[in-house]
């Protein structure tokens, strides 16, 4: 039986100095092909008494297991290493920059408007729009300002004809959404309005915020609660101050604007105030039964304390360079 | 509203600072604007008079000077100052005074002369910006008495930003009357007693619209001395007002309208022919006004009349031809009242905004009319002399009801969020000078005052209530309310979604003012008949603008002059255009791409972007719906380089390459879209549908067609020619060049046949695709073998 390992130990040399698969595959078939060595051995079994028979097959078959084992382990390091080499000839600078479209960037205007709509949905307003060119009577009139009502000439109105102008606020939404609605209901609508003026701190075209919130039971201390709420959301910071000033808008009664501290001092954010009757009636709606609160807020003014925008202009000039400094 | 605090605090004085007062006024609604000091911290500084002034022996320039302090012994101080003359009073710095910029005095010698104080210019002490030489005093200041006090100028500026509901505190008299209520410190009005007549001359009186002015007082005062000088006090407190004095009588009637509130007018009565009347302006009757300016007058507006014509208007300003000069002899004081009504909007329809028509359009106290008169008849005979006559008081139609409005408790309670008592609440009345009665534990009847114009309903009292109660002491509540969730239309595509699409697609949106001009409109949009504003800011910004277009182009331009190579911009908004006698606003999103198609980076050749790449961020926007694109001219585009933009058949936008005619220097093409929102912000809820379980077959349509054919027509074609089982066409090649003849071009398409339920066999394929080759050739395309 010395032959036979003398066999196995010359395949087993020859399978690992070998190193291509093809190779490989013509010496096993040296030993295990049909004219192999090992297969001879095998064949010549016949040859063989009965008693030796079944101990020389067991024993060449051992010898076979081990060459196919061998073998495979073989065949197995020589993938793993074409593998290996293919990997690695395969490997990128990793570094270099991705390849195709960039993206680009929101409005930080916009990134107010969407933040502020999403801090009001949260608490259940829907959000509502309304027209730019705005009948006269649902700017002023319907909101109790009558014709030559002195807070007209506070607006700087910018007129299209007699009936027509640029809404100078968004407040006419309300109007036009209790025409439509019955309470209770909670809105919120943020849009495009005009002013005559145009200076470092003002723009002719701007954005404000109206929320309107009319049911049974609301109030002051919850238009309070609601805006502080609202801002301290907002900015992020539990503590903020928020304060409320008496002051006058035809269409809130009590009326007051709305200040938060900021640097030390106070800031005006905006107005608000209980939804005056006269605005009730005009949509007829019972203003003994139902209460209602409005609030409007600049929406520049909040953009610019949230990312430190110091120059109102900046909004309106599109410079890339600013724009993507919000992206 | 601007005044001297001094002058408030002799009305009322509360034991508050001027900042404590300040907050208190700006937190009940009388917001503080502004609160300066008359001027600057300096101490030390007297009256002197200047007795002798001798050259200084060293210095051309110089002077020395012998001055009076009011002390035993005189002062020498060496002065440079060109005005310096004896026997002027101007005010010296002594030594150890510190005056503004702590420019501290001390004794000096100035060119080997000593010198013991300075003599100071108003720059010098910070009360003007500018001076030309030594402040010089009135002639009888007292010389050694201190600036500060004899000036009064340890006095602050308040500026109020008065709210058009408080006509009631554009007076001294007002703002007391709220301060005392916010403090409960007392009020000390100045006291005004009924003047006794010597003479009983009248003008006659004749009021014909008494609705307009239900009460107008009038005085004949007779040898008054108008060249009177107006007292230092008076001139001050006016100045601390902001405003001018022009003579005595005029500084007069400004002072009690400073004071009560209530504007007054003096008319010079030897320039008026027969009685005054109030009344309605005849259309087209002129006037010319104080400020010199002509105006022509309708029935809309009021004027006080002579017998002849029209003196001024009323409540608003006086005419030239009929006021007090320094020559008038005998004046007609007028206090009036006029409505509301009638006087609002009147003074800005001439371009006027006058401190009586504030006052009358927001509402004057009917009750302190009369003694308004009395008040500047007191004053106009102690300063100017004269004598008085009689005075009338005409009462005819209806002063301004002050009905009694009932305010409930509970009511209080539910538009605060706390309940008050009633015991509170009516200290509070109290305190606000209202007038009331209790109606049982729950009530109350308020009669609003004569000087309050914004008390008519509850909620008006109930406002007054919190503003004193303090808007600080309600608290911040979070409401409860029913907790139900908002609807949420699946088949609407909120825009942030639709902005986030383009973001996505390497777009940077801007926001541009929504304006746009008359030229703009024409040439880039096709629009002749923009929308214009009556009152534009300025001619560039004098339409809305009917496109998107020009703020993108705008904005492009501007980014290009600061040297971005690739700008990919979108804006949404509104835009505007006539119909008949309405304006349609529709909403819109409008991109524009500009350079590289990519970025330039390291993996990708610098192609620039072209109508094609745009196309596909349109059709990404509106993704899963599908568009269609027609061939058509816009003013702004490249004519064979634009398109009409179809879903479902309606025309939904615009896109193409600009026109080189507005590339100007441009040195690349710029692509631009422009479509409206509705259409985008429509989607469809998904719906199931089978998926096939049969592998789809593909099958490859070649043709050759000509070059005017466009593809679309030809998809289309194919898409009407009911060929079964197809589910998908797409052109996957297009070539023209070898091969292809002139005026040709190869087209292939790429058919996917598929049924949901078998698979198909040769001939069902073949019988669809002749189908689709029949509907080719009848478009003359031909398959290419």
């Amino acid at each position: 039986m010395d032959e036979l390992q003398q066999i196995l130990d010359q395949a087993l040399a020859q399978f690992s100095s070998i190193n291509d698969e093809d190779q490989l595959e013509q010496v096993k078939a040296k030993y295990l092909g049909r004219e192999g060595s090992l297969t001879a051995l095998l064949k010549g079994l016949g040859k063989l008494s009965a008693d030796e028979r079944p101990k020389a097959g067991a024993r060449i078959n051992q010898v076979k297991q081990s060459m196919e084992t061998a073998l495979q382990e073989r065949r197995d390091e020589l993938n793993r290493a074409k593998m290996e080499a293919r990997l690695s000839a395969e490997s990128l600078d990793v570094t270099l920059p991705g390849r195709g479209m960039g993206s680009g960037g929101l409005h930080p205007v916009t990134l107010t408007l969407e933040r502020i709509e999403k801090l009001f949905h949260s608490l259940g307003f829907a959000t509502t729009s309304g027209p730019e060119i705005e009948h006269d009577f649902y700017n002023f009139t319907a909101l109790n300002i009558p014709e030559n009502h002195p807070a007209r000439a506070m607006h700087d109105t910018f007129y299209i004809d007699p009936a027509h102008v640029l809404r100078t606020h968004t407040s006419p939404v309300q109007v036009h959404y209790m025409e439509e609605h019955k309470p209770p209901l909670k809105i919120i609508s943020a849009g495009r309005v005009y002013r005559v003026d145009s200076d470092a701190t003002h723009s002719p075209m701007f954005h404000q915020v109206e929320g309107l919130w009319v049911d049974e039971e609301v109030s002051f201390a919850n238009l309070k609660g609601v805006v502080q709420d609202f801002l301290q959301r907002f900015f992020e910071q539990d503590d903020l101050k928020v304060r409320f000033r008496p002051s006058f808008f035809p269409f809130t009664e009590p009326s007051a604007e709305m200040d938060m501290s900021w640097r030390g001092g106070w800031l005006e954010i905006g107005g608000c105030g209980m939804v005056h009757p006269n605005v009730l009636k005009h949509v007829n709606i019972d203003s003994e039964k139902y209460l209602g609160f409005a609030f409007g807020l600049g929406v520049e003014r909040l953009a610019m304390l949230r990312y430190g925008v110091n120059d109102l202009r900046q909004f309106f000039e599109s410079d890339l360079r600013f724009l993507r400094q919000f992206n | 509203m601007k005044f001297s605090e001094n002058w408030l605090r002799t009305w009322a004085n509360p034991d508050l600072a001027s900042d404590e007062l300040s907050h208190l006024l700006t937190m009940a609604g009388l917001e503080v604007e502004a609160l300066e000091n008359v001027a600057p911290e300096f101490n030390s500084v007297v009256v002197a008079e200047v007795l002798s002034v001798e050259k200084h022996p060293d210095a051309d320039r110089l002077n020395v000077c012998q001055v009076n302090v009011g002390e035993a012994a005189p002062l020498t101080i060496v002065c440079g100052a060109a005005n310096v003359q004896a026997g002027i009073k101007v005010p010296c710095a002594r030594i150890g005074a510190v005056l503004p910029n702590d420019f501290r005095i001390k004794q000096a010698k100035v060119r080997g002369m000593d010198s013991f104080g300075m003599l100071c210019s108003s720059k010098e002490l910070g009360i003007t910006e500018e001076s030309d030489g030594l402040w010089i005093l009135p002639e009888d200041a007292p010389a050694g008495s201190s600036l500060r006090d004899y000036l009064d100028l340890d006095d602050k500026l308040i500026t109020l930003k008065l709210t058009p509901n408080r006509s009631d505190c554009s007076g001294i008299a007002g703002i007391a009357r709220e301060v005392s209520a916010l403090t409960g410190c007392a009020i000390d009005p100045v006291p005004v007693a009924e003047i006794p007549a010597a003479l009983s001359d009248k003008i006659t009186i004749r009021i014909e619209d008494s609705s307009a002015c239900p009460l107008y007082c009038g005085r004949l005062i007779k040898g008054v001395n108008a060249q009177a000088m107006t007292p230092a006090w008076m001139r001050r407190r006016l100045e601390r007002s902001g405003l001018r004095t022009i003579n005595a009588i005029v500084d007069i009637t400004n002072y009690v309208m400073m004071e009560l509130g209530q504007p007054m007018h003096a008319f010079d009565a030897d320039r008026l022919s027969g009685g005054i009347s109030v009344r309605r302006a005849a259309n087209g009757e002129k006037l010319t006004l104080l400020n010199e300016q002509t105006v022509v007058l309708d029935e809309q507006v009021l004027v006080i009349a002579d017998d002849s014509q029209a003196l001024a208007l009323a409540g608003i300003m006086g005419g030239l031809g009929s006021g007090v000069e320094l020559s008038t002899r005998n004046v007609f004081l007028e206090a009036a009242f006029f409505n509301p009504d009638s006087i609002a909007g009147r003074a800005r329809r001439f371009g006027l905004a006058t401190d009586s028509s504030f006052r009358f359009e927001r509402g004057v106290d009917f009750a302190a009319t009369r003694r308004c008169l009395e008040r500047a008849t007191q004053l106009l005979v102690e300063i100017c002399g004269g004598t008085v006559c009689e005075a009338s008081e005409i009462r005819e139609g209806d002063l301004p009801a002050r009905e009694p409005i009932a305010l409930r408790v509970s009511r209080v309670a539910r538009v605060l969020g706390i309940a008050l008592e009633t015991e509170k609440i009516a200290g509070l009345l109290k305190r606000l000078q209202l007038e009331f009665t209790s109606q049982g534990d729950d009530a109350f009847s308020v009669t609003p005052p004569s000087f309050r114009y914004d008390i008519s309903i509850e909620a008006d009292l109930i406002e007054e209530v919190a503003r004193l109660y303090g808007y600080e002491h309600i608290p911040a509540l979070p409401p409860m309310a029913e907790l139900t969730m908002l609807p949420d239309n699946e088949g609407e595509r909120p825009l942030s979604g639709i902005r986030q699409r383009l973001v996505l697609r390497d777009y940077q949106e801007i926001v541009s003012l929504a304006f746009s001009d008359e030229g703009t409109e024409r040439d880039l949009c096709g629009n002749r008949d923009p929308v214009a504003l009556q009152n534009p800011i300025a001619s560039n910004l004098s339409t809305m603008r009917s496109s998107l277009i020009g703020g993108l182009l705008s904005a492009l331009r501007f980014n290009l002059n600061r040297r971005q190579p690739r700008v990919r911009l979108f804006e949404t908004g509104a835009c505007f255009a006539k119909s008949g006698d309405k304006y349609v606003q529709t909403q819109r999103i409008s991109g524009i791409a500009y350079g590289s198609r990519l970025q330039e980076q390291w993996g990708e050749s610098a192609t620039q972007v072209d109508f094609f790449d745009v196309k596909a961020d349109v059709e990404a926007l509106f993704a899963p719906a599908s568009l269609s694109f027609a061939a058509a001219s816009h003013p702004a585009l490249h004519p064979g380089r634009s398109a009409e933009i179809f879903l479902d058949g309606k025309s939904a936008g615009w896109m193409g390459e600009l026109h080189p005619n507005w590339q100007g220097d441009m040195p690349e093409a710029c692509i631009w879209f422009e479509v409206e929102l509705d259409p985008l912000m429509r989607t469809r809820v998904p719906r199931f549908a089978e998926i096939a379980k049969s592998l789809p077959v593909r099958r490859d349509l070649a043709v050759l067609v000509d070059d005017q054919i466009a593809t679309q027509e030809l998809i289309d074609a194919m898409n009407d020619a009911s060929a079964p089982y197809v589910h998908e066409i797409a052109l996957f090649d297009l070539y023209r060049g070898n091969g292809v003849p002139q005026g040709k071009k190869s087209l292939a398409f790429r058919v996917s046949l598929q049924d949901t339920q078998k698979t198909l066999n040769d001939a069902e394929i073949e019988q669809s695709i002749a189908k689709l080759v029949n509907a080719l050739n009848r478009k003359g395309a031909q398959l290419r073998v």
